[in-house]
């Protein structure tokens, strides 16, 4: 069901929310978190879809706020979505106008669910300063997206020099998969014996460079990044050990192969990650992600610096 | 704690704080003995697809399976498809199929076959060669208990049992662990002699659930319950685990056994291990199971076993609009049998914790609804300010922790009906997993599966457990069997023989219907 509610204000959506569980009933009360996402009018649909497919893991009311044209006359536009329109959640989209098109706080404030997490999510476009914005104050936790900026690595350099707990990054998510899989690799054959690892990937890949700060930082030996064609994402990482190296490459972006000395030849289902697993993963924790801010801003540091000396 | 770390050679790679990081199975396979029965096609084949799916299972993985069937690894891998796409719990995902796929064998031979172990052995060796298993194989054996001897001999004669440095093997058995103390400790001598203590894993599928793992965040990360769980506050505790259907194709099984020794044993003690025991020092496997081991041995049995427990066998009759065979008419079974369809028995627990509070346990076939859930309700509250009702309207709150269908906890209380009458309803505050949390969380199977593979044991039962708890069931059924009578019929879709409303009314109490 969807209700539409032109030129309003909020506390009237927090009647007919109320309204709308009392007359149908289709409301429950069981939500965990607040979800604000800070968009434009054209990623609404995108950004809905991926969050209503989250939401049947972890049930949010999901507030979305979609800022209108400055140029025209000040409203406030809503829209209310519930029951098979909204997944497991009730979905709120505002669209300010006029003086009300850059405010963020003050709308989405009195439709907060009480004493439940706020994250804050903007699927396109990484503001300045996350953890500043008047909406990133509020927030819990602050997902970014790197890796929908033109220069992703200057975007991480950004995010890492503004990190504050809290944050976290989409970029990092897709990552989970590869570093289950090269944690499991190093089980077997003992980080001692690393020498030194290579780190292929796209240029225009966030995920390459996360990676390899990760890397670094954890086990403390010389590393290259080889930068690739844009939009092919990470290509392979190698282990360079006594006694042959250890190689886990992904050279058609849906299956890798890992290589190892005296081993055969194994193959693992490693595709890119969908929005809505991402964000699911996101929203599992709500506590800081300490091991992404040191790797942000330690060993991502670490990493590009040398490099961009050379550059 | 998997060997690996132990040793000190810790991963850099994996940060305590990483929680993002789940552990993925070592290299190994899974052997599955009797892949062609129910269990392993509705639920263990589709488990580790899931699993698989989930990115848990390491690219090595096989999947081996042992019968009598004539099939050649294809035609085992085209019945491993069938059963993923009509049961596995996830998508179907073809690069994933691919990939489980590549490791899927089947031997064919009977349990007597030495020919058959053999080829089994060479299976597994040749896994270790092309697939990179090395030398880590689990044997999970989906078989009637009668069968585990001889499986396990066959495994310890062709050397399959035997592990050396570094690589390890295992054995995963199902309830029931016997049918009663004797046959259990046979059956554990069987099995122990052949793998060491630490490389048993005994299933019991309740103890997967979600909901049961969160009977111990409920009670232990809350400050809100645990001063409350006591004697003090706690009147009785009622723990329930009903069917709606009957035996069904069980028939050949379930003569002699009956509810008692079918649930009741296994999974209506370890939800009252759970439910009662003290809180353990860690979730480290020996520190939950001293606990639960604790407690079970500080149950008491009631003096007079007549007056504390009941059983039935439900009749013929309608139900929910079907109209169902009465126990004893149903197909190829034994018109005069004693066996039980629904057995309550009432337990203490010797504890300062636990004085004087009752637990009652139920379970039974064809009741009122499918439904497993723990109920521990608390004592009346004085009400010197509202009007005293005729007992039942309010008054007992209760904490309810539902196990099966629509997982959660509902908390009972009292509160003000609207108007101007100081009146007071019970009314529940329910929290649903369903609405807080996924809608499909892992099904127990593929929780235990990964255990299993990963060695991490908190969730199974041991040897000592299974004991303690032969001892509380053994003495009812003793009693059982010197009586002379037929179980009290009861009429199918009701909630039991009227022996159970009985044994609570003598003690002032009524179950609740759940």
């Amino acid at each position: 069901m969807i209700v539409e509610l032109p030129d309003t204000t909020t506390s009237k959506v927090s009647k007919e929310i109320v309204a709308m569980r009392e007359r149908g009933g289709v409301v429950t009360l069981g939500r965990v978190l607040t979800l604000v996402v800070d968009t434009q009018p054209d990623f609404v649909e995108e950004a809905i879809a991926a969050a209503n497919e989250a939401s049947r893991e972890h049930p949010c009311r999901i507030i979305v706020l979609a800022e209108g044209s400055a140029e025209e006359k000040t409203r406030l536009d809503a829209q209310i979505r519930v029951g098979g329109d909204a997944g497991a959640s009730e979905v709120i989209v505002l669209s300010g106008y006029g003086e009300l098109a850059g405010e963020s706080e003050s709308l989405v404030s009195a439709l907060l669910l009480p004493d439940a997490p706020i994250v804050a999510w903007w699927p396109h476009g990484v503001p300045q300063d996350p953890a500043r914005t008047p909406l990133g104050a509020i927030a819990h936790r602050r997902i970014t997206d790197a890796a929908t900026e033109e220069d992703p690595k200057k975007a991480l350099l950004g995010l890492a020099g503004s990190y504050a707990a809290g944050d976290t990054d989409l970029s990092w998510t897709r990552l989970t998969n590869w570093r289950i899989q090269l944690a499991a690799v190093l089980d077997g054959v003992g980080a001692a014996k690393v020498r030194s690892i290579v780190v292929e990937g796209a240029s225009d890949s966030a995920s390459t460079f996360l990676l390899a700060a990760w890397l670094k930082k954890a086990l403390r030996v010389p590393l290259e990044i080889i930068e690739g064609k844009a939009g092919t994402g990470i290509h392979r990482v190698v282990f360079t050990c006594e006694g042959g190296n250890v190689e886990l490459a992904r050279p058609d972006q849906v299956t890798a192969h890992l290589t190892q000395p005296g081993q055969p030849e194994q193959q693992i289902s490693l595709p890119r990650r969908s929005l809505r697993d991402c964000l699911a993963e996101e929203l599992r924790r709500l506590d800081p992600d300490e091991v992404y801010g040191e790797v942000l801003t330690e060993g991502l540091a670490a990493c590009l610096s040398p490099e961009r000396a050379q550059a | 704690m998997p060997a690996e770390e132990k040793a000190g050679t810790r991963n850099p790679l994996r940060d305590r704080r990483d929680l993002r990081l789940s552990r993925i199975a070592g290299p190994s396979s899974l052997v599955i003995f009797g892949v062609t029965g129910d269990l392993a096609r509705k639920k263990l084949i589709p488990a580790v697809y899931d699993l698989a799916n989930r990115g848990l299972l390491p690219p090595s993985f096989s999947l081996v399976g042992f019968g009598r069937r004539p099939w050649s690894h294809e035609d085992f891998a085209a019945q491993v498809l069938e059963s993923v796409k009509a049961y596995a719990r996830t998508d179907f995902n073809e690069g994933v199929w691919k990939q489980l796929a590549q490791g899927i064998r089947f031997v064919e031979g009977g349990f007597d076959s030495d020919e058959a172990f053999e080829k089994l052995k060479a299976t597994l060796e040749d896994l270790d060669e092309q697939r990179g298993t090395r030398g880590n194989h689990a044997f999970y054996l989906s078989v009637p208990p009668k069968s585990f001897e001889q499986v396990c001999q066959q495994l310890s004669k062709h050397g399959l049992a035997k592990t050396s440095q570094g690589k390890w093997r295992r054995v995963v058995i199902e309830k029931p662990f016997g049918h009663d103390l004797a046959s259990a400790r046979e059956l554990n001598n069987v099995v122990e002699s052949v793998f060491p203590a630490d490389s048993v894993f005994r299933i019991d599928h309740y103890l997967g659930k979600e909901t049961v793992q969160n009977i111990l965040a409920l009670r232990f990360a809350n400050q809100l319950f645990e001063p409350i769980w006591n004697a003090n506050y706690v009147d009785h505790v009622q723990i329930t685990m009903a069917e709606d259907i009957g035996i069904g194709g069980r028939a050949g099984y379930y003569d002699g056994v009956g509810a008692a020794r079918d649930v009741i044993q296994n999974h209506l003690l370890q939800l009252l291990a759970l439910t009662a025991m003290e809180e353990p020092i860690s979730f480290n496997a020996d520190h939950l199971r001293a606990e639960k081991e604790k407690v079970l041995a500080a149950v008491r049995l009631p003096e007079d076993l007549s007056r504390s427990s009941a059983r039935g066998q439900y009749t013929g009759g309608w139900q929910g609009g079907e109209k169902v065979t009465g126990f004893l008419d149903e197909e190829g079974f034994n018109p005069e049998s004693k066996t039980e369809t629904f057995a309550a028995i009432r337990l203490d627990i010797n504890t300062r914790r636990w004085a004087g509070v009752p637990f009652y346990l139920r379970a039974g076939k064809r009741l009122g609804r499918r439904v497993t859930e723990i109920a521990v309700v608390f004592k009346r509250s004085p009400n010197l300010l509202f009007r005293p009702h005729n007992g039942d309207d309010f008054g007992q709150n209760a904490v309810v922790i539902r196990v099966q269908p629509d997982e959660g906890a509902t908390i009972r209380f009292g509160s003000k009906v609207p108007g101007t009458q100081m009146e007071v309803r019970d009314v529940s505050m329910d929290f649903g997993y369903g609405h807080s949390f996924t809608e499909s969380s892992p099904e127990a199977y593929e929780r235990l599966i990964l255990d299993v593979l990963l060695g991490e044991p908190p969730l199974f039962p041991r040897h000592q457990e299974v004991e303690l708890s032969w001892k509380i069931v053994d003495p009812f059924e003793e009693y059982w069997a010197s009586l002379d009578t037929q179980p009290e019929p009861y009429a199918p879709g009701s909630w039991g023989p009227d022996s159970a409303n009985e044994l609570l009314a003598q003690d002032g109490r009524t179950w609740r219907r759940p």
